[in-house]
């Protein structure tokens, strides 16, 4: 089935307007007043088109919390916030640490049609942290898993960690850290500082993070392998990860929008809506994490989704389960934070939201530039829109947002997935 | 005032000293032959108490009976929240029975907090005791035992120095004596070993000391803080005899303090370890008053968050209990 789709008259990662036409799943031509007779006619009228954005970090949580997220309405909730795939965390139930899970929930990404989802393989067993999972077995699966994190916990045993790192050389694998030192972070509620003496809350220091990070950016250089820093969120960290780069190690990372514009003074609510681990950081964090995204030093946005029901944040602060999600307001974020306050360019936000992460993931298909002979994964987004977040309005089946109510600015106007639409008119097909 | 009394943050000097000045009131009717009073005839109080906490707990129940109001007495072990139920259920069940106030204390910091913004129910929330947060009753009665005998009744606590020594880091009753203390005037030093100081302690409205002895002859009163021994185990000290030995109060440091200093004491005392029983017996110790203060200064809280503007202890009684019915 091959569609013809015009889009005339879109800024190309925010250039000058020009028209795209899509043929089936590839763009053919990009240029001035193209024609198409018989083509869908897109009228873009000056809004913004990406490549379709790739999130390296997302809970679908399917299989075994289908009451928070399933791989349908996760996708759906990735497709309506300009994503054309999604890495699917390991930590479901069944762990993701056997060929067998990965690629059921490979299979259903397939079946959804809304998303490409590329499964995280476990680093190890059941996410203990004692024993390396079958990584090379996740990798040869149908699902070809290149991305191993243990996410939600730390791989925290320094012998483990140096052994996966060396041992996903051998299939172009990358171990991505969830930075978090258990023992500095034993019952923590919030980020440790000004805010948690007061509040009372047991504090998660930064240097849990960057203890673990600046261990493992010097085991990966040690061992010549690539390691991937999710979720970063100190300044502290910025700075260990921009020193290991500047070595030529071979290190990546990634903040998430919440890192980027919320604090943890908003804790002070005691609304479990901002618990998420790792915690918001402070005022100084935030910028730094700002200006690290705009340098290239974190290489990528991850949204970290984590949905949670009504139940696991309708309660008390210490109860509460930790994550927001994310898939459906992240561009927003990211507009708002570093494309209007002029750090970052929309080409930059292609690098940052598309190529970088789908380079990192060695997905193929996407992140590509638009051009002639490139798959159809596309985002039109409208930078003019002003809107306030409502989460009744979300296709996720959570509704665990921390802007609820906040203005943000953008809208995704039109997501295609090889050519087809899943998102026109900024709603879902 | 607020509706609700969840932090010492609060109150402002005139709400504290409102509440101190009701207080006294209240502690005149604990002198008469029959120590009640009509004013919350017909009010539910219910005591939520989700831990462990006897005196507590029962501080205010004889302040809600005092004020002639019903007390319903709720504690989480071995009822359904042992089972389950949530925050929110447990309130809404309470709602239902038609509480008027809930005083809670509950292991989670913002527990309180909680319970009053979340919408759940309507009734006024006292916190009686939240994670290591707040307890904010404790730091009224405290502050009305250090006017009494440091300033005087009407009074604030203007200049008067204040040592709270021990466990601030897990200390409830040090965050809101603090606030309190500050706001009433007072200057107040911390003094603990550094790993029981929270981080973030230097932007705290006080001073902070590790060295006791350096101390204690600037203190008005001193404040000793209940240390679990258990602390130690997790490195927050090397041992019982060490934390006593650098931070614990005995004759021979007692005797630096002022003449006219204070000690004081939230209960429940560790003896030998924050205090020794010479200075716990001492005439100097106002643990066992605060106690007694404790219920007064509880009462002006339910009474001026439940019974409104008008003198709490009306000359003609029926008139008040008129009053209280027709609400």
């Amino acid at each position: 089935m091959s569609e013809t789709i015009l889009i005339r008259g879109a800024r190309v990662l925010g250039g000058a307007a020009q028209d795209v036409l899509i043929s089936g799943e590839t763009v053919t031509a990009v240029g001035a007043d193209l024609e198409a007779p018989g083509a869908t006619v897109v009228e873009a009228g000056g809004h913004i088109l990406l490549p379709g954005l790739v999130d390296l970090h997302t809970h679908l949580r399917e299989p075994g919390r289908e009451d928070s997220e399933t791989v349908l309405t996760g996708t759906r909730a990735a497709a309506s916030g300009g994503y054309t795939a999604v890495h699917a965390m390991a930590n479901t139930f069944p762990v993701a640490d056997t060929a067998g899970v990965v690629e059921q929930v490979w299979r259903l990404g397939r079946e959804s049609g809304y998303c490409d989802v590329q499964p995280v393989g476990a680093v190890t067993v059941g996410l203990e942290g004692r024993q390396l999972a079958e990584l090379g077995a996740m990798a040869d699966s149908a699902a070809q898993v290149r991305v191993f994190s243990d996410d939600g916990k730390c791989v925290d045993d320094a012998v483990i960690m140096r052994r996966a790192l060396e041992y996903v050389k051998a299939f172009g694998g990358v171990v991505a850290q969830h930075a978090q030192e258990p023992r500095l972070t034993e019952g923590a509620q919030m980020n440790e500082g000004t805010v948690s003496g007061e509040l009372g809350l047991t504090g998660w220091p930064a240097v849990a993070e960057e203890s673990i990070i600046a261990r493992d950016v010097l085991l990966a250089a040690h061992v010549g392998s690539r390691v991937h820093i999710c979720h970063l969120s100190t300044a502290g960290s910025v700075e260990i990860v921009r020193w290991a780069k500047s070595k030529g190690w071979d290190v990546t990372a990634e903040v998430t929008p919440h890192h980027l514009l919320l604090t943890d003074e908003l804790v002070r609510s005691y609304d479990p809506v901002y618990k998420v681990n790792p915690p918001l950081r402070t005022e100084a964090d935030v910028m730094a994490l700002r200006e690290a995204l705009a340098d290239g030093t974190i290489d990528c946005v991850a949204t970290d989704h984590a949905p949670h029901p009504h139940e696991d944040k309708d309660c008390e602060w210490a109860a509460a389960a930790m994550g927001m999600v994310g898939l459906e307001t992240a561009l927003s974020v990211v507009q708002h934070t570093m494309v209007d306050t002029g750090l970052l360019d929309w080409a930059g936000v292609a690098d940052r939201m598309s190529a970088r992460p789908a380079a990192i993931g060695r997905l193929e298909g996407h992140g590509r530039p638009i051009a002639a002979g490139e798959p159809a994964n596309l985002v039109l987004l409208d930078p003019a829109y002003r809107g306030v977040v409502n989460p009744a309005g979300f296709a996720s089946r959570s509704r665990n947002t921390p802007y609820e109510g906040r203005e943000l600015p953008g809208r995704v106007v039109a997501t295609f997935l090889r050519g087809r639409a899943t998102v026109m008119d900024g709603k879902l097909t | 005032m607020k509706r609700h009394l969840i932090s010492a943050a609060d109150l402002t000097r005139d709400d504290a000293l409102l509440i101190l000045d009701t207080a006294e009131e209240m502690a005149r009717v604990a002198d008469r032959p029959i120590k009640k009073l009509p004013t919350l005839r017909g009010r539910t109080v219910v005591n939520l108490f989700f831990e462990d906490s006897t005196r507590t707990r029962i501080s205010f129940e004889a302040a809600a009976k005092r004020l002639s109001a019903d007390v319903i007495n709720f504690s989480a072990k071995g009822s359904s929240v042992s089972k389950g139920e949530s925050l929110k259920d447990t309130a809404l069940t309470l709602e239902a029975m038609g509480a008027d106030a809930v005083v809670i204390r509950h292991h989670s910091s913002g527990a309180p907090h909680r319970l009053a913004t979340s919408e759940w129910i309507n009734a006024s929330v006292v916190n009686a005791g939240d994670g290591t947060h707040e307890h904010p009753t404790q730091a009224l009665l405290d502050a009305f035992t250090m006017r009494r005998h440091l300033s005087g009744v009407g009074r604030d606590l203007e200049g008067r120095r204040v040592t709270v020594v021990g466990d601030i880091l897990h200390s409830r009753v040090a965050r809101s004596n603090v606030l309190l203390l500050t706001t009433l005037g007072a200057r107040v030093t911390l003094v603990a070993p550094p790993t029981l100081l929270p981080i973030g302690v230097e932007k705290w409205p006080c001073e902070v000391s590790y060295d006791l002895d350096a101390v204690l002859a600037k203190s008005d009163a001193v404040m000793m803080l209940r240390v679990q021994r258990e602390r130690m185990n997790a490195a927050y000290f090397p041992t019982e005899r060490e934390y006593a030995r650098r931070y614990g109060l005995d004759g021979q440091r007692m005797a630096a303090l002022p003449e006219h200093a204070i000690v004081m004491h939230p209960g429940p005392m560790n003896r030998g370890m924050e205090i020794t029983a010479e200075v716990a017996d001492s005439p100097r110790c106002t643990a066992v008053e605060q106690v007694a203060n404790g219920v007064s200064t509880r009462m002006a809280v339910l009474y001026l968050l439940l019974g409104g503007s008008e003198p709490a202890i009306s000359t003609d009684r029926s008139d008040s209990a008129r009053t209280e019915e027709s609400k």
